[in-house]
């Protein structure tokens, strides 16, 4: 390996936030001359050091094309987006790494699979199972898929408190049902919904599933042969990796069927003008230069968090979760959205009757990052019959102490718009 | 009052602040105090495009004056919507149009804003000014009839 990654193995035994905000170089700064509190983590996570000192070295010693390059560079280059591959089968459990297909993120990875998926299986008045509360980049694509081949989409309610009502999903599977895609963990909510009982019972009626795990993959260890899922979606950004690199990792044997969704170069084995042979996988499904520098960026992150290590940074967000809910219970008129017993560190809430807007653009002026919106999920927020929440998503680099600050600030807040 | 003396009163009025929490909520206090526009203006069709909260638009011509009508869902965007409101309703057409909006920098709420969020106070303050052009066009071609 020629970039560097962390290979500081420290162990962690008890969890140090103060050195693994060392670690990010963004989070020393001032907004507003007020220290950054960043809880706009569901949106994007920081980078550490070690992926922003292998993105740049990368550019600074390595760049060059990769595949069927005669040259030095270029063998090392492809050799180092390969061993990035091979990275995310192992953090993903897969069982090979020609399953593991580089796309630009979660987007694009789910809009690849409704296109070849759909192309391959599905047909007139055949049906796609999704929940109430999926992002919006988890329905569109369906949609469209839906009209060009007379599909349908079914629905899976939720209960008040955000967790997935499994009978209802259990009454909506026919024989017409093709596909169900499902988010593993909600961006609005934080709910960690049951997967791998959502994946047995569509196995139980051989329908494969897909996982929406851009929420997901952060918080902790994805095994995708357990959850035995047949498509995993993630993107590199929301794991501490660079912008525009995502990941589809999609079982053998469907992704072997499955038509290519987008022609160009490296992903043919023989193009005439008559006829075009495609690559074998994972190949078939990368078109065009890929962004390798992403990849193996992403490789780094993958590293850092390693060696972290999943469930530390799970057991130190699961304190961060529960401390929260408590300090944000504890303020009168504030009403958290999304209750579900197993849940992820996102806190989506209103305060009063104060527009999320506002209270966002306060929230800013103390040096806050919070989204406020529906968070692209409006169907998610027509359920409760609002049109949005303001949302502090956390990730393993905050403290209790922002947790503090952050109530304090809405209390402030909540004097203004008195 | 002309669109020029009613922006020296804001000036003014903003040099009392010492922060941006002072002026911030003094934003909240004019937003609370705007009333809503009827219920029947808030369609579809008078949403502002391209601003981050719903902001609704309606105007009137009267006695050779524009009335503006205007709501969102941020109270702290009805805020600056009430200052807006204060300067141009009620003026020509003519003045509206050509009217240099300097309170918004002078004020520093141009600098209080990020660019999206300053962003949409500007396409608000066209929207008006575009309005204005509208009726100015129209006055002319009633008139040549």
């Amino acid at each position: 390996m020629i970039v560097k990654t962390n290979n500081n193995t420290r162990a962690l035994s008890a969890f140090d936030v103060e050195k693994i905000r060392n670690d990010f170089p963004i989070l020393k700064q001032k907004v507003h001359n007020r220290p950054l509190v960043y809880f706009d983590n569901a949106a994007t996570t920081q980078k550490p050091q070690v992926v922003i000192d292998a993105i740049n070295e990368l550019h600074a010693k390595h760049n060059s094309n990769v595949h069927r390059g005669v040259h030095y560079l270029s063998d090392q280059m492809t050799e180092m987006h390969e061993a990035a591959r091979e990275k995310v089968k192992n953090y993903l459990n897969a069982r090979y790494s020609h399953e593991i297909i580089f796309t630009s993120g979660v987007t694009a990875s789910i809009n690849a699979v409704a296109y070849s998926f759909g192309e391959a299986y599905v047909k007139e008045n055949d049906e796609i199972i999704l929940s109430e509360m999926e992002h919006h980049s988890n329905i569109v694509p369906w949609q469209i898929m839906c009209k060009r081949n007379g599909a349908h989409l079914r629905v899976i309610p939720f209960n008040d408190k955000g967790e997935l009502l499994l009978d209802e999903y259990k009454k909506l599977i026919n024989p017409r049902t093709k596909l169900v895609t499902i988010v593993h963990v909600s961006n609005s909510l934080g709910t960690i919904n049951p997967v791998k009982e959502i994946v047995a019972i569509a196995h139980e009626n051989n329908i494969p599933v897909l996982i929406d795990g851009a929420q997901a993959i952060q918080h902790g260890k994805i095994d995708v042969q357990d959850i035995d899922c047949d498509f995993y979606a993630f993107s590199g950004h929301k794991i501490y990796g660079p912008t525009g690199i995502g990941v589809l990792y999609g079982k053998e044997r469907w992704l072997q069927k499955m038509p290519p969704y987008q022609g160009g170069g490296d992903m043919i084995d023989r193009v005439t003008f008559e006829h075009t042979t495609y690559d074998d996988l994972p190949a078939k499904f990368e078109a065009g230069t890929p962004n390798y520098i992403g990849a193996i960026g992403l490789g780094a992150a993958l590293d850092y968090l390693t060696n972290i290590g999943l469930d530390n940074i799970k057991n130190y967000e699961k304190k961060l979760l529960d401390y929260g809910t408590n300090k944000l219970m504890g303020i009168g008129g504030l009403k958290i959205y999304g209750m579900a017993k197993n849940k992820a560190c996102i806190f989506s809430f209103l305060l009063n009757n104060i527009p999320p807007y506002d209270a966002g653009i306060i929230l800013d002026k103390m040096g806050i990052a919070v989204r406020t919106g529906h968070h692209c999920t409006q169907p998610l927020w027509e359920h409760y019959k609002v049109e949005g929440s303001v949302r502090a998503s956390l990730a393993f680099y905050n403290t209790f102490e922002e947790i503090d600050f952050l109530c304090e600030s809405l209390k402030k807040i909540q004097k203004m718009f008195k | 009052m002309t669109i020029s003396e009613i922006q020296e009163k804001i000036i003014n009025e903003f040099k009392n602040f010492d922060n941006w929490m002072d002026k911030y909520n003094y934003l909240v206090k004019l937003g609370k105090d705007l009333s809503s526009i009827d219920s029947k203006y808030k369609t579809e069709n008078n949403l502002i495009k391209g601003c981050q909260v719903k902001t609704w638009f309606h105007s009137a011509f009267k006695d050779g004056k524009v009335f503006y009508d205007i709501d969102s869902s941020s109270i702290m965007i009805k805020g600056i919507i009430a200052l807006l409101i204060r300067v141009l309703s009620g003026q020509k057409p003519e003045d509206i149009k050509n009217a240099d909006l300097y309170f918004i920098d002078k004020t520093g709420l141009r600098e209080n804003f990020s660019p999206a969020r300053a962003n949409s106070l500007w396409k608000l303050a066209n929207k008006m000014k575009s309005d204005a052009t509208l009726r100015e066009v129209k006055i002319g071609v009633e008139k040549k009839i």
